[in-house]
This record gives C-alpha cells, structure tokens and sequence, in this order.
C-alpha cells in the first residue's frame, strides 16, 4: 500500500495495486484469516441464539480448538520442515496410557510420571526422526509404523499390566502434585468468580454448585496453546533457526550446501511434534483423570488437516504457525458450531471436506504465483 | 483470490442452508439429546436411532443424536459440554467411562438439565452423577448370567471374541461369562479389531490352535457375523456351543438354524425409547418411575422368533 504513492497514469497505478494484492495474497496467514471471518460469519448468522456465544458455548469451541492448536504448532513446524508425523494420534494415545501405568499401576509421583513420559516420547520422536533422516525413507511410511506400533503398546502394556484397556484413578494420586495443575488446573478462577456473581456470566441454579459460575477459569490447555502459538511463531519468524526450517523444507539439498544442519533440524521437529503430542496428552489425561486405549484416535489426520487450513503448502519451506493456529480456530469452531446450528452430525465431514478442498485449491493458487509456475 | 475463497465459503454455507432450514423447521416442543460413545461404523446404534426418533415423534419432541466418530472418549466429554451449553431439556447419554464423563454430566444436571443414564453404566453410577435414572443392561451381570446358563449347558471352556477391547464394557461382559462359568478369563478372550475378514481369521485360527474351545461367546453383530461365517467353513457350525450379545439379521437367522444357541438381547429399542417418554412425561406431568429400568438381559432362543425376526436389525 505505501509504495501507491507515485502521481503517476491510471494504467501504473493499476499495475502497483495488483501487487500489493499478490503480496497479501503470499502471506500463508491469508486463508485461515478470510476462513476464520467466513466461519464466524456463518455462525452468528445461524447458530447465534443457540447457545454457542455463551460463556459455556465459547468455552467449549475454545477448548476444542485449543487441542487442535497444540498438536497442530508442532505438525506445523514439521511440515514447513518438510516431513510429516502419522504417528501423533498414537503417541497421544500412548502417552497417556504411560503416565496412568506409572502413577496408579506403579504408584511413582505424579510429577515424576509426567516428566518421564515426556522423555520417553520426545525421544520415541527422535527415533521417528533419526531413521527417516538416515534412512532417507518417505516420513510418511516410518511415521506410519510408529501410528501402529505405538498404538499395540497403548492397547497391550494396559491388558497385560491391569487387564483393562482404561485405567482410571488419575484425579486421586494427582492430589496435591506440583507439576499436576501445570496441566490439567485452570486459572483466572477468582475474575470468572467475579464475573458470575455480578451476573456478567451464567451461573448453576441448582446442586452444590448453585451459584457458582458455569465456567470457572480458563483451562491451562488454552494457555499450552496460546505459549506453543507464540514460541513456535517467535521460533519461525525471528531465529536463525526459523531460517533453518523453511531451508529444509524448500530444498534440502541447497540447504545443506549452504550449511544448514537438515538432519539436525528434522529430528529437532520430530521431537517438536512428539512434545506437543505428549502435552496434549498430559492435559487429557489431567482433566479426564483416565487413560484410554482409544485416546488420539485419528488425531494425526485432524492435525495435519488444521496446518493445510492453515495454509502451509504439503511439500514443505511455506507456512506459518499462525495460519495453522487459525486452520485450528476454523476446524474447532466448524465441529462444535455446526452441534449449535442443529446440523446432523454425519454432515460435519461434509463441511470439513468442503472446507479442506477449498483450502487446497488457495494453497495451490498461492504456490502458482510463488513459484511462477503456471 | 480473495473472492475465490469467499465464493468457496459461501457455496458450503448455501450447501448447508436446506440442512439448517430442515432441522429448524421442528423445533416446537421439549428438545432432548441423546450422546453416545458409540464410533460412525457401529451399525448397532441404528436402533437406538429408530428409537429415539419414533419416541420424538410419538410425544411430540424433538430429538437429537450425537456421537465421536472415532469413538474417543475425550471427545464425548466435550460433546455433552457441547449439549448441555445449547440447553436442551434433557441430555440421554452412555456412562462409557465414569473417570471421563462424571465432570460433563455433573454439569449438566448442576445447570439445570435432567439426565437419564442409558446403555452403558450402573444404577449406582448414574445416582453419583445426579442423573434422574438408568436404563440399560447392567453388562457385567448379563455376562455372568450368560457363563451361569452355559455352564449348566455342560461347557467347561470358551472363546470371547472382543471387536472393542478398549471399551471396559465389553471386557466386563466376557469376565462376567467367564465368572459365571466359573473359570479363569485368561487367554481366552480375543482382540478381534472391526474388520469383518480379520475377525474371521482369527476366530479360525484360534480355534485351530485350541481344538478343545467348547465354546464361542461374540459381543455383538460385528463379532458375531464374521465368526458365523468362520464356523461355516470350518465346519464347526451347530457343533460348537455359540452364544453372542445384541441381535441383527444375522445372528437371528443364526438362531434359527441352530448355530448360535441363544442371543442376549438388551432392548436397544427401550434403551433410547423409554428415556424420551419418561422426560417428557416428566417435564409436562410431574411423574416419574421410582427405579431404574433393567432393559436387559433378554435370552433369545429359537422360539418365538417370528417378531424378533422380522423387527432385526430395526427396532430388536
């Protein structure tokens, strides 16, 4: 915009306008901001009078989308990277079920149990990365067998340990842990008090929690994906090192010529994304106060479907984690808001599919200008 | 481009827009949800579907149906916050999994909407969390009742074929078969997976590998249909005591022929049915039953099954 200042002919100042046009148009964030006002749009022309714009509505899509955001930062960073991870949907899964098995099976800490959870995760996503980098195979085929083989562990280590596949009981040894709230409190508990009973938001009308505010804190899974927003948008954009993950994935073979540690970088992401994963699961697994064999379940595809919202391109070096945070924001609102709507559930797929086709087209269209291919 | 993505976004709104019309279109009196845990693939749920839409439209409510496509739990949790937020009368739910879903349900009754527990769950479970009532198959007890009968039919051991091994539900219905015959659960009961062909395989390798499994339990249509089929070619149909939980075409022409012995039918039907009538009847006339409604469990033989036949599948 700024550049349109020449008082030059009608014809030059069409010719500027259009690429300043083109220039918006590069920036990955584009899609998920025009999809977000479209979605918002759609429902507080539909759904406006349904409950879902109420502090209960709200908080249940914020939440929704806060789990998306958080696996989805890291299916980001990794994508831009160049690679993908099959396996988060398993390692959510999985690391769950490891933090039950070693707090109520085994009786260790809560605190202790997180923190070698992730560990044991974090580096289950340097294995995941190490052999697609030595290996050279596509990221899409190790990570597949990591979906599986994670999954036969959540399903197996649990029958053979318990003999059940949910193992419960979490709430009560997570009883005045340290690290515990970290995960699964909420905060802000006194301003939301404050706000029921000046009657700013709902209250319960009856049962021991009459009075009470209907929310009573912003859950600390919004503040992990609100942190992760930001580290992974101050990683991307102002490091060295951001540079080093769009290199990667541009072409990873110029990269390394000039120097750039690809394989560094890549397992550096994969563990990225484990990390987010297990954050995920450590907040379930907190507020649920179980562990499921069944936890995670296509959560993988729900990720990577967030980050192509988003607008970050398949083959790798374009995106932003902004853009896959607003792919989140649209694809948490679309699922609960089309509840809200009175929509049949089955339909969702529809929207999503229609949503994710039109995602892909803008993303191609976007990769046609910058490579100028035609 | 900017219109192009505004074009793309306003074609799936007008998409949605006969959708949207349709379902408003009924909002005229109570309105009740009905959650689920129950994945997209699980084509035992089509009753409990059939049930709840004849109930809505015999009293004149609306009703919903909503379930997580995959099955996720956590995703439940958040589809009854879901519901309760949009405040509807009632909330009608399953009680998968206590840990998960106590919070959510709590709420709901705490802000003021009645919940009647369904399917999965205890009576015990559904006082805890405020609901009005439980109407379902107490699962471990129908088990147990099930081992009792074949343990009095002569059978001394037995393949549970489990196609939901992480549903603790169906776990606690192969320990009650296998408590109620008196024997040790151990390796007997199978992880199956959904898949039709694989639970076929591997009810036919099991019982090549353990020629003395006297008998079969399966947990459902989607067990049982495949594993009818694995006895068929292995040749051990109507030789080896089969029994199997719920109803469907199959299973009754199963019952007819005299391959499966009996079926335990817990009344999908009456699961999601009663619950509608009974809120209704609740919110307009004050009345409600003093108990909760064992809807299960039913043994089905071969006689009498002339309506069970005919009904499979819809409303059995």
């Amino acid at each position: 915009m700024s550049n349109a200042t020449q008082p030059t002919a009608e014809p030059d100042e069409r010719v500027k306008e259009i690429s300043a046009f083109r220039k918006a148009l590069i920036r990955p964030e584009l899609g998920g901001i025009v999809g977000t006002v479209a979605v918002f749009t759609f429902f507080l022309l539909f759904a406006a009078d349904s409950g879902m714009f109420t502090s209960q509505g709200v908080m249940n899509w914020s939440v929704v989308s806060a789990q998306f955001v958080i696996i989805a930062v890291g299916a980001c960073l990794l994508m831009i990277a160049g690679e993908f991870d099959l396996s988060v949907g398993s390692m959510i899964g999985f690391a769950g079920m490891m933090i039950a098995i070693f707090s109520v099976s085994y009786g260790w800490p809560v605190w202790a149990a997180i923190l070698t959870t992730f560990v044991l995760c974090v580096a289950i996503g340097a294995v995941n990365g190490l052999i697609v980098v030595r290996t050279g195979l596509p990221s899409f085929i190790v990570t597949l067998a990591f979906l599986f083989i994670l999954r036969g562990f959540t399903i197996f280590l649990p029958q053979t340990i318990e003999r059940k596949t949910i193992i419960g009981g979490v709430t009560d040894v997570a009883e005045g842990d340290w690290l515990a709230p970290v995960f699964g409190g909420k905060i802000f508990k006194g301003f939301f008090t404050w706000l029921g009973e000046n009657g700013l938001i709902e209250t319960f009308e009856r049962g021991t929690n009459t009075g009470k505010p209907v929310v009573d804190g912003i859950p600390m899974l919004i503040v992990w994906a609100i942190l992760l927003i930001v580290f992974g948008h101050v990683l991307l954009t102002k490091t060295k090192f951001g540079n080093w993950i769009f290199a990667s994935g541009g072409d990873a073979e110029a990269a390394r010529n000039s120097g750039v540690p690809v394989s560094k970088v890549k397992i550096l992401m994969f563990m990225f994304t484990a990390f987010c994963a297990t954050v995920f699961a450590v907040c379930q697994v907190m507020e649920f106060g179980s562990a499921g064999a069944d936890r995670g379940l296509l959560k993988e595809f729900e990720a990577i479907i967030a980050v192509v919202i988003g607008g970050a391109l398949l083959t790798g070096g374009y995106g932003s984690v902004i853009g896959a945070a607003l792919g989140a924001l649209i694809f948490g609102v679309v699922q609960q808001g089309l509840f809200f709507a009175g929509v049949e559930s089955s339909l969702f797929r529809v929207f999503l599919g229609v949503i994710l086709l039109g995602a892909v087209i803008l993303n191609t269209y976007i990769r046609r200008i910058i490579t100028g291919e035609r | 481009m900017n219109s192009k993505a505004k074009k793309i976004v306003m074609a799936a709104a007008i998409a949605a827009m006969p959708v949207l019309a349709a379902s408003a279109a009924s909002a005229e009196g109570e309105r009740y949800v009905l959650v689920s845990h129950a994945p997209d693939s699980d084509s035992w749920w089509n009753t409990i579907k059939n049930g709840i839409a004849l109930a809505g439209e015999q009293m004149g409510v609306e009703v919903e149906y909503r379930n997580p496509p995959t099955g996720d739990l956590a995703d439940m949790a958040r589809i009854i916050d879901q519901a309760a937020a949009s405040g509807p009368d009632g909330i009608i739910t399953t009680l998968a999994d206590f840990d998960v879903l106590k919070g959510p349900i709590s709420n709901a009754v705490a802000s003021g909407i009645d919940v009647i527990i369904m399917n999965t769950g205890t009576g015990e479970q559904a006082r805890e969390v405020g609901a009005l009532m439980y109407v379902g198959q107490p699962e471990y007890d129908a088990g147990y009742a099930a081992g009792q009968r074949a343990k009095d039919d002569g059978i001394g051991s037995f393949l549970c074929v489990n196609h939901a091994i992480q549903q603790p539900t169906l776990v606690e219905r192969c320990q009650g078969f296998a408590d109620g015959l008196g024997i040790e659960l151990g390796e007997s009961m199978l992880d199956s997976g959904v898949d039709p062909a694989e639970i076929k395989n591997r009810v036919m390798a099991y019982l090549t590998a353990n020629p003395d499994t006297e008998a079969v339990l399966t947990l459902g249509p989607v067990s049982a249909d495949p594993t009818l089929l694995a006895l068929e070619e292995n040749g051990m149909a109507g030789a080896i005591y089969f029994g199997t939980f719920d109803l469907g075409e199959e299973i009754v022409k199963g019952i007819k022929s005299g391959t499966i012995k009996w079926g335990i039918d817990q009344q999908p039907f009456l699961q999601a049915y009663l619950p509608v009538v009974i809120m209704t009847n609740y919110h307009r006339y004050g009345v409600l039953p003093g108990n909760n409604i064992n809807s299960g469990p039913g043994f089905v033989t071969a006689d009498g099954l002339e309506k069970i036949e005919e009904f499979a599948g819809e409303y059995r």
